[in-house]
Formats: C-alpha cells, sequence, structure tokens
C-alpha cells in the first residue's frame, strides 16, 4: 500500500510502534504467566495461548506478557498475575476460559475478578 | 496475532561467518517444537558493534542479552528462557564493558558511546520498512518535502558542519550546494559503499543493519540538489549489504517512499545499485564514476569536479555511506543539535572499526574529539594477551599512522594532520610491539602496489621501488643508503602522484620512518631483526611480487 501523504506516513508509524512496543518496555499492564513445571502440568500453556488470543482478538497493545517460574503455590495452578503500576494481583486456579474472562473483565474492564483472586499487593 | 516475545538475532556477515544464521534456524526449530510458534517471534537485526560479541540474541520484553550465542546454547535458552520464562544465567551477556550487564538498556552498554549513525542497527529488523518507519524513517524525508525548500535543506546540513565520513571530511553542506548551482538539468547523487580500505567494515554494517537510512538520505539529498536518479557503488564482495538494499528499496518504492511522486508530492527519486569489482581504486570517487559508466576504474583529472562534472558529464554528489545515514536525524533534530556532539569544528560523532590486537573487536560510534587512548584502552578493552602498544593505523593504509605519544590527541578530521596523521574513514588497526615495523611497512607497501592502477609512473613504479627496498632490508640486505631511498621515493611520490591513492600510499612509510628510526637502522646496520620476524637471509632472495 503506498504512503502518499504526511499523515499516512505517521499513521503508519504509530501502527509500527505499536506492533514493537514491547520492545520498549512499555506497557499499562503487565500479565505474568507461572510456567513452573508444575503450572505447565496444571495447564500453563493453554492459559497463555489462551491470553494470548484473547489479547490478539481485541487488539490490545497496552500489554507485555511474559512468564515466569513456580513460586511455590503448586496446588494453585495455573497462577497468572496481572501488574499495574505498583498494583500486584495473582489469580490462581485458572483455566483458558476464565483466562479469557480476566483479559476481558481486569485489563479491558479494569475490574479485578475478586473470586479468583489468591493475593494482592499494593 | 500478538507475540508476547520479539527475539533478535545479529545477522550481519560478520556473525554469520560465526554461525548466526545456525542460530536462527536452531531458534525457530526449536521454539516450533516447543510449541511457542504463535508467541514468539524471530527477526533479524543489524550489529551492536563492539559493546557486545557476535553473534548476540536479545528477548524482548524481558530486556536480556545472549551473547556470544552459540547452536547448542539454542535449546536452553528456549526451553528454560522463552517456555518457562527462566533466564539462562550462563549464557548471559556479561561483558568486562558494562560491569555485568545482563539487560540490553538501548542505545549502548558502552558509557562513551554516542549513536546516530547506528541509532537503529542492533535494535530493528532491516528488513521490515515497518521498523524502520516506528522509529521517526522518512520523517526526515516527508518533512523536506512538505515544509522546506531545497536551498534550505542545504542550509541546514551546512549549518551542522558535518563533514564527508569517508575519510577526506569535505563539508556536506558545500559539496551540495555545488552541485545545486551547478549548470544541468540532470543531476546524480551516489552513494559511496565501495568500502576498500583494509580494516574498514562501518559501510557494510551500516547497510546491513540500516539500509533504509541511506535510502532516505540519498531522497532527501536528491530533493536538494535537484536530482531524480541514485546510485549506490557498493562492493560485490558484501552480498548482504546488496541483499538489504535490495529488500529496502523494493519495500520503499512499495510504499511509495522511492520512486514516481514521493509521498504524494511532484518529487520522484529512484535508487539503483551498482556492484564494483573489489577495485580499492575505485572508492576513489572518480574513478568510482567511471566504474559506474561501465568504463575501467581510473580516476580522472579534478577539477571539474563531481558536482560540476561528475556521472555522465552531469553534476554529482557523491557521499560516503556514514555521511548519508547522519542526514535524517540532522533534518529532524537540527544542526545545532547536531553541533552539540562533537568537537566545535568537527562536529557529530565518527564510527570507529577496531581491529588488530585489540580485546573488543568491531564498530563503535562515539563524538568526535574522543583520544585514542580512549578507544584502544577503554572501549577496546586494552591490547590482547598483555603486550605493549606500537601503534594505531587509522584509516586503513591509506590513512596515518599513530604511535603511542598521540594517544591523548583528540580524534577529529581537523587536529590529526597536525600530526601527520589523518582520521580516514576509521579504521583503527591496533598492533601491538611484538611486531617488526619494517615488516608492517611492507606490508602497507604491498598492499598498494597491488591496489595501483598503474595509470601514474610515480605510483606505479614508485610502489614497486619501495616493496623492492623493504625486502632487501628485511632479508638482511639493505644498507643505511636504502633508508635515504625510501624517504626520497615516498616523498616524491606523496608530491607527484596522480590521484589520492598514490599521493596517500607512502604516509605510513615517512612516519614510521621518522619515529622508529631506530628499529629501522638496527635492520640496515646490524642486519637483525629486534621482533624476530623478519627473515634475515644472508643473501637476498627474488621473490615473487603482484605486479611487475
Amino acid at each position: 500500500m503506498k504512503i502518499t501523504s504526511l499523515e499516512d506516513l505517521k499513521r503508519i508509524k504509530e501502527e509500527a510502534q505499536k506492533r514493537a512496543l514491547l520492545r520498549e518496555g512499555k506497557a499499562e499492564y503487565k500479565i505474568t504467566v507461572h510456567m513452573g513445571t508444575c503450572g505447565i502440568a496444571a495447564g500453563a500453556r493453554q492459559v497463555m495461548a489462551a491470553i494470548l488470543d484473547e489479547i490478539a482478538k481485541r487488539n490490545l497493545t497496552n500489554v507485555l506478557v511474559t512468564q515466569a517460574g513456580c513460586i511455590g503455590l503448586c496446588d494453585r495452578e495455573p497462577l497468572v498475575s496481572i501488574e499495574k503500576g505498583t498494583e500486584r494481583v495473582l489469580y490462581g486456579d485458572l483455566t483458558p476460559e476464565k483466562a479469557r474472562q480476566l483479559v476481558a473483565s481486569h485489563i479491558v474492564n479494569g475490574q479485578i475478578v475478586g473470586d479468583w483472586v489468591v493475593h494482592t499487593e499494593r | 496475532m500478538f507475540y508476547r516475545a520479539h527475539v533478535l538475532v545479529e545477522m550481519t556477515s560478520s556473525s554469520v561467518a560465526l554461525g548466526a544464521a545456525q542460530v536462527k534456524e536452531q531458534l525457530e526449530r526449536e521454539i516450533a517444537r516447543a510449541g511457542l510458534g504463535n508467541e514468539v517471534k524471530v527477526l533479524e537485526t543489524g550489529s551492536f558493534g563492539a559493546a557486545l560479541p557476535s553473534p548476540f540474541v536479545v528477548v524482548y520484553p524481558d530486556n536480556v542479552i545472549y551473547a556470544p550465542v552459540s547452536v547448542r546454547d539454542v535449546r536452553r535458552i528456549v526451553e528454560e528462557h522463552l517456555l518457562k520464562g527462566r533466564v539462562v544465567r550462563e549464557l548471559l551477556f556479561a561483558g568486562e564493558r558494562g560491569g555485568g550487564v545482563a539487560t540490553f538498556i538501548p542505545p549502548s552498554p558502552l558509557k562513551k558511546e554516542k549513536r546516530v549513525v547506528l541509532r537503529n542497527s542492533g535494535l530493528i529488523d532491516p528488513l521490515n520498512i515497518e521498523e524502520y518507519i516506528a522509529r521517526d524513517g522518512y520523517l526526515a524525508l516527508a518533512k523536506v518535502l512538505t515544509e522546506m525548500t531545497p536551498e534550505e535543506v542545504i542550509e541546514v546540513v551546512k549549518r551542522s558542519g558535518l563533514q564527508g565520513r569517508g575519510g577526506a571530511g569535505f563539508p556536506t553542506g558545500l559539496k551540495w550546494e555545488f552541485t545545486r548551482k551547478a549548470e544541468g538539468e540532470e543531476k546524480y547523487i551516489v552513494c559511496n559503499a565501495d568500502e576498500g580500505e583494509p580494516g574498514t567494515f562501518k559501510d557494510r554494517l551500516i547497510l546491513e543493519g540500516d539500509p533504509h537510512s541511506v535510502l532516505e538520505a540519498m531522497a532527501i539529498a536528491g530533493y536538494a540538489v535537484g536530482a531524480n536518479q541514485g546510485y549506490i557503488y557498493v562492493r560485490a564482495e558484501y552480498p548482504q549489504s546488496i541483499r538489504h538494499l535490495e529488500v529496502a528499496i523494493a519495500q520503499a518504492k512499495e510504499r511509495g517512499l522511492l520512486g514516481e511522486r514521493i509521498l504524494g508530492t511532484s518529487f520522484s527519486f529512484d535508487v539503483k545499485i551498482r556492484r564494483g569489482a573489489g577495485a580499492y581504486v575505485c572508492g576513489e570517487e572518480t574513478a568510482l564514476l567511471e566504474s559506474i559508466e561501465g568504463k575501467r576504474g581510473e580516476p580522472r583529472v579534478k577539477p571539474p569536479y563531481p558536482p560540476q562534472k561528475g556521472l555522465w558529464g552531469k553534476p554529482t554528489v557523491i557521499n560516503n555511506v556514514e555521511t548519508l545515514a547522519n542526514i535524517p536525524p540532522i533534518i529532524l533534530n537540527g544542526p545545532d543539535w547536531f553541533r552539540s556532539i562533537g568537537t566545535p569544528t568537527c562536529p557529530g560523532t565518527k564510527v570507529f572499526t577496531l581491529t588488530g590486537n585489540v580485546n573488543n573487536l568491531g564498530l563503535v560510534e562515539v563524538p568526535m574529539g574522543i583520544t585514542l587512548r580512549e578507544l584502544v584502552f577503554e572501549i577496546g578493552g586494552g591490547i590482547r594477551g598483555g603486550h605493549g602498544l606500537k601503534l594505531v593505523q587509522t584509516g586503513g593504509p591509506s590513512g596515518g599512522t599513530m604511535t603511542p605519544d598521540l594517544l591523548d590527541v583528540p580524534m577529529a578530521f581537523d587536529t590529526l594532520p597536525r600530526y601527520n596523521s589523518a582520521l580516514g574513514s576509521g579504521a583503527l588497526t591496533v598492533i601491538d610491539d611484538t611486531h617488526c615495523i619494517v615488516d608492517i611497512v611492507k606490508n602497507f607497501a604491498e598492499f598498494f602496489l597491488h591496489e595501483s592502477c598503474g595509470k601514474c609512473t610515480p605510483c606505479r613504479v614508485g610502489g614497486k621501488r619501495i616493496v623492492d627496498i623493504l625486502e632487501r632490508i628485511s632479508a638482511g640486505a639493505g644498507s643505511p643508503e636504502d633508508l635515504e631511498k625510501l624517504r626520497y621515493l615516498g616523498q616524491h611520490m606523496k608530491a607527484t602522484a596522480f590521484c589520492g591513492l598514490g599521493q596517500a600510499a607512502p604516509n605510513p612509510l615517512l612516519r614510521c620512518l621518522e619515529f622508529f628510526r631506530e628499529e629501522f637502522e638496527v635492520h640496515v646496520r646490524e642486519k637483525c631483526c629486534p621482533q624476530g620476524v623478519c627473515t634475515m637471509r644472508p643473501k637476498p632472495q627474488p621473490k615473487k611480487t603482484v605486479r611487475v
């Protein structure tokens, strides 16, 4: 597609920047999927896949997704923590379906899903 | 598709030689095997220079650098880091330079680095124009085309004080102005990417890591001087530079950033690639023009200079790759910003290529005015193997010879000539004290003998005689008069050779004859080589040379 004006160029720049945003490390929310062996056994991979799919479907650009190791709560796996600023919410006993709802509720609407919270830090 | 991680692999000709292509393949294979193909994206990127050992791998958003990476490290990186989120500590880059630097905080882990030319190299995928656009790419061109007159563009470049980075240091703005004012309908922009100076490889890594910056600058130059056609003359030995340029040109044309009616304006500009066969003399601008025209690469009589009569007799701007890569940031940030970097008389940065007996090899971009001591001992990490420094050849064999007494001279186009040296193209060949001076000088002389185009007698015959005498000395058959003869030949060659090649060829010889007088004298008087490098046979053996 041809770029025919300065506005065009700026628009493409913004889109391209969004796609490369994760390299700047700047995002509103950071989702960490705990991906220890225990987490993987409990279905963390599927949870991760569901989160990524939901983000792609909703075209969200303010989110970083990373993984971390086991944090010792193996019986509550799969665990996912969502950080915004200094606030950190840890969710447990997730399924791919719950994970999708988390994206919708916590990231899109800013509502913490109290029922699934294991721990909250501020 | 939402990729949660980007993995960048350094893919330059140097890192490919060290196995980067295999690392990338293995990464893709392991990522697919771990089922992460939809989550993790593997990208190529350019060199990060001397700051990082090759090949490096960076994982975003974690900002983790692994360097150097070999094929057998890949599985652990994928299984531990990409799958389970555990950083593989043993493979982290923790060079001596950054004091255990593990994360990648642009622009550079080196404190003294200042990246203007290399602003994107090692950070973006050069094969994807969008990544360049994301980092302000083509904004300077858009600004120039929509907000500035050609005269204003030239004024900005003039005021920035940018000097040609190919070695001569001629003010770029003036060159553009001469070409703009020259009579003629047709004008050309030529990018000199015929980087032949031994020890120089900055242009290659700029083209490989950020080809669009050069294309954008050529289009800006075209608008400024009134040219609609550009040529990039690049060595055929640089296949990856050529490939990246070809991809970049195709993408820019597809996007309407090159070609007819750029960005919807009335300005059209096209770029073609011309491959050079690798003759050293074709880096000389007029020989380069001859070569583009399909003739034998021999320099022309100057004047007229290319801004008056260049390619096919038409006014032509010839700029080096690095010079051009400076243009877009100058347009975007203004000339005062550029002048705030470097020295008042020589603003901006310079990309140096560190080679030879230093610990950290590769590119480094630093402000003009840095000292050789900082470059060799801080950035270069000192001499390999704990030896002493004998000399640093700056700008390749035709540049300047920096002896240890000049370590604290600020490096800039205007300062080095005061010490009979030259900044040149920015090659820094560091030679330690285990080397013999006769051998070093002979090596340079043989290079010039091989590369002389043969057009003028001083260079063709003088070069041959210099090599003959040096061979005689190193075979133990030299006499004290030989040193006088060498100086006589060198001075005459310098004064009478037709082009820059022959004029610069005796520079290292003359400087070393002066500084290392004693070592030469030991060779001719005592017939022995203090470093034990020369053969010192009782009689000189006739030796085959390249040209008779």
